[in-house]
C-alpha cells in the first residue's frame, strides 16, 4: 500500500511539470506584455521603446525564454512564486486575500450540490420511471443547462424586485462577521451548487439502478429486509462511491474557474484574479494561479484513487 | 365479430402512413424526452436558418427613440440600451450560438477522436506519451484553457470555436481512446494489418468507423457544452464581439446595469441560452442511451 501510495504521489511531478510548460509557453505567445499593459492602461501608447526596454529589464523580460523559465522553476522547487509583475507585491500576498473566499465559496457550493444530487439521485432511481423521476431527470438536465452566472442575475433580480433587498457587495471575511458574510456568499453558493449538483443527480440515480439489479439486493429482498435497510446499508454505499468521485474532482475546478459567476456576485475570488491577470499580463501571477488550480486537482486526484485502493484491494496490483 | 374489420381497418391505416412518419412516431413514444429536445433544436435550427425572414427587425439596427423599451406590440421582447430589438438579436444569436457550438464539437470531436484512436492503434510509447499529454490539458479548467486561447488568438467568432474545441480534444480523445482499444484487438483489424495495409489505412477505414457511436455521444454531448461556454466567454467580453447579436453577449453590461428597470434584457437572452443547451442535453442523453448502453452510467 504504502509503495502504491508513494508510486501515484511520484506520478504528480511530471504532470505538474507539464503544465508549467503549457502555460509558461501559452502566456508567451499572447501578444503583448506586462509593460505595454501598463502603458496602453495610462493611456500612453507611444512611449519610448527604451524605457519599456529598462522595465523589462527589471523583470527580467528580456531573458532569453529558458532562463526566465529555469528561474521561475527554481523559485516553484522553494515554493516561492516570485513578485506579482503588474503591483509588484509577493503572489502568496496576492492569492492569499483571494483564496479564503474561493475556498469557502468552493466548500458551499460542493455541499449544496451533493445535499442536492444524493437524496434526489436515489429518488429517481428508487421511482423509475414514474413522474418522480422524470421530474427529478428534468430538474437536473435544467441545471445543466442554464449558466449558472444567468441564475445569478435572475436571483439577484428578483431579490431586488420581490424583497427590495441585495446580498452586500464588499466580501466580509467569516470570521469577522459570519451573518454579513454568508449573506453574500449563499447566493453565489446556490447558482452554482445547483449546476453541480445535476452531474452528481445523474451518476447518482444510474450507479444507484445498477446496484440494485444486483444478485446480493435481490437476496437481502429475499431475506425479507426492510427496503429502507437494503437501501441505505447493502446499495448506497456501493452506489455512492462514483458519485463522491466525480464530485470531488469538481472541487478543485470550483475554485479556481468561476469566472463568470463571480464576475456577476462581484466577488473577488481567484477568477476574477485570473481574469484581471491576462488583461494584465501578468504572467508571473497567472502561472502561479495555474499551477494552484493545477495542483489542488492533481492532489485531489490522488486522494481519491488512494481511497479506492483503500477499499478495493484489487485496484493496488493493477 | 363486427370488431374484426374495424381493427383490421385501424391496422390497415397504421400501415399506410409513410415509414419516417412512424419511425418518428415510435421515438416521440419510446423516448418522450428526446423527442422534446430534437423538437427544441429544429426549433433552433429553423430560427437560425430563417433568421432574415422571420426577423421583424434589423438586429443591428439602432433606434434611439426606442431605448429600453418595455416588450410592446412593436416590440415583443423589449429593446436594449442602443433600442435595438431584443427578439430580433435574438433569432440572429442562434445562429451564432448553432454556428459555434456545431463548429467547436465537430473539431474537438474530429481532431480529439482521431488522437484517440492513433493512441490506442500504436500503443506502447506513443500511447504513454499522448496520455501524459492529456493529463497535462485534463488539470487546466476549461473555462480557463478556453479564457488563454482567447487571449492568444484575439476575440471574434472563428478563434472562439478554436478556443472552446481546444479543452474539448483531450476529453474527446480520452473516451474515444478506452473505445478504441478493445477494437484494436479485434481480429478485422489483424487481418487488415496481416493484409498489409497502412497505418493510416488501417486507423481511418478500419478503427475509426467502430468507434463512431461515442463519437457522436460525445459531439452532441459538447454542442450544449459549447453553447454554453460561449455565453460565458462572450459575457465575460472574451468570446463574441459586438455588434454581432449573441446570447451571451445580449447579457453583458446594460443588461445587467439596467437590470431593474429593463429586466427583459437579462431575461430573454438568458432563457434561450437554457432552452438550447437544454435541448441539446436531452437529445444528447436520449441518443446514448440508443447507441451505447454500456455507457448509460458516464
Amino acid at each position: 500500500m504504502a509503495f502504491y501510495i508513494l508510486k501515484r504521489l511520484l506520478a504528480i511531478i511530471p504532470t505538474l511539470f507539464g503544465v508549467a510548460v503549457l502555460i509558461f509557453l501559452l502566456l508567451r505567445v499572447v501578444p503583448g506584455d506586462v509593460v505595454e499593459a501598463r502603458y496602453m492602461s495610462q493611456g500612453s501608447q507611444f512611449q519610448s521603446q527604451d524605457l519599456m526596454n529598462i522595465e523589462r529589464k527589471k523583470l527580467g523580460l528580456d531573458q532569453p525564454m529558458w532562463k526566465q523559465f529555469t528561474t521561475w522553476m527554481g523559485g516553484l522547487v522553494r515554493l516561492d512564486f516570485g513578485l506579482s509583475m503588474w503591483t509588484g507585491s509577493p503572489i502568496t500576498e496576492e492569492i492569499k486575500l483571494r483564496f479564503a473566499l474561493s475556498l469557502q465559496l468552493a466548500i458551499m457550493a460542493s455541499t449544496t450540490a451533493v445535499l442536492l444530487a444524493i437524496p434526489l439521485g436515489i429518488l429517481a432511481a428508487i421511482k423509475q420511471d414514474t413522474w418522480i423521476d422524470y421530474a427529478v431527470r428534468v430538474f437536473s438536465i435544467a441545471g445543466l443547462a442554464m449558466p449558472s452566472f444567468w441564475l445569478g442575475i435572475l436571483m439577484i433580480l428578483s431579490m431586488l424586485i420581490f424583497f427590495k433587498w441585495l446580498p452586500p457587495m464588499v466580501f466580509t471575511p467569516l470570521w469577522v462577521n459570519p451573518w454579513e458574510n454568508l449573506a453574500q456568499l449563499i447566493w453565489p453558493a446556490l447558482a452554482v451548487g445547483y449546476r453541480y449538483s445535476a452531474v452528481g443527480t445523474r451518476m447518482m440515480r444510474s450507479t444507484m439502478l445498477e446496484v440494485l439489479r444486483e444478485d446480493y439486493i435481490r437476496t437481502a429482498r429475499a431475506k425479507g429486509l426492510w427496503l429502507k435497510l437494503i437501501l441505505s446499508r447493502h446499495a448506497l454505499k456501493n452506489a455512492i462511491l462514483p458519485v463522491l468521485t466525480i464530485m470531488s474532482l469538481e472541487f478543485a475546478f470550483l475554485l479556481g474557474g468561476l469566472v463568470v459567476t463571480e464576475q456577476v456576485f462581484n466577488l473577488n475570488g481567484l477568477g476574477m484574479l485570473f481574469v484581471e491577470g491576462i488583461a494584465r499580463r501578468d504572467y508571473t501571477l497567472i502561472q502561479a494561479l495555474v499551477m494552484l488550480v493545477a495542483t489542488v486537482f492533481l492532489l485531489v486526484n490522488f486522494l481519491v484513487d488512494i481511497a479506492y485502493a483503500w477499499l478495493d484491494p484489487r485496484i493496488r496490483y493493477r | 365479430m363486427a370488431a374484426t374489420p374495424q381493427t383490421l381497418d385501424q391496422l390497415a391505416g397504421a400501415d399506410s402512413r409513410p415509414r419516417w412518419v412512424s419511425a418518428i412516431l415510435n421515438f416521440v413514444r419510446r423516448r418522450p424526452l428526446g423527442a422534446i429536445g430534437a423538437a427544441i433544436i429544429l426549433v433552433m435550427a429553423l430560427l437560425a436558418a430563417t433568421a432574415n425572414f422571420i426577423a421583424p427587425y434589423d438586429p443591428l439596427a439602432t433606434d434611439y427613440g426606442a431605448m429600453l423599451a418595455a416588450p410592446n406590440a412593436q416590440h415583443w421582447l423589449g429593446t436594449d440600451a442602443f433600442g435595438r430589438d431584443v427578439l430580433s438579436r435574438m433569432i440572429y444569436g442562434s445562429r451564432t450560438a448553432l454556428m459555434v457550438g456545431l463548429g467547436a464539437s465537430l473539431l474537438g470531436a474530429v481532431f480529439g477522436s482521431l488522437i484517440g484512436v492513433a493512441s490506442a492503434y500504436f500503443g506502447g510509447r506513443v500511447d504513454l506519451v499522448v496520455q501524459r499529454v492529456m493529463d497535462v490539458f485534463f488539470a487546466f479548467p476549461v473555462i480557463i484553457l478556453a479564457l488563454a486561447v482567447v487571449a492568444i488568438l484575439g476575440t471574434g467568432v472563428g478563434n472562439v470555436i478554436l478556443a472552446i474545441a481546444t479543452p474539448m480534444v483531450p476529453r474527446c480523445a480520452r473516451v474515444v481512446r478506452s473505445s478504441a482499444l478493445s477494437v484494436r484487438e479485434m481480429p478485422y483489424v489483424d487481418a487488415a494489418r496481416a493484409s498489409g495495409y497502412g497505418h493510416r489505412r488501417i486507423i481511418l477505414r478500419h478503427m475509426l468507423p467502430n468507434v463512431m457511436a461515442p463519437i457522436l455521444i460525445m459531439a452532441t454531448a459538447f454542442l450544449g457544452e459549447a453553447i454554453l461556454l460561449e455565453a460565458s466567454l462572450s459575457f465575460l467580453g472574451l468570446g463574441v464581439t459586438e455588434p454581432t447579436a449573441a446570447w451571451g453577449l445580449m447579457l453583458r453590461g446594460a443588461a445587467v446595469e439596467f437590470a431593474e428597470t429593463a429586466p427583459w434584457m437579462a431575461f430573454f437572452p438568458g432563457l434561450a441560452i437554457s432552452l438550447a443547451v437544454f435541448g441539446f442535453n436531452l437529445f444528447g442523453d436520449s441518443l446514448r442511451d440508443a447507441l451505447d448502453p454500456r455507457l448509460r452510467t458516464q
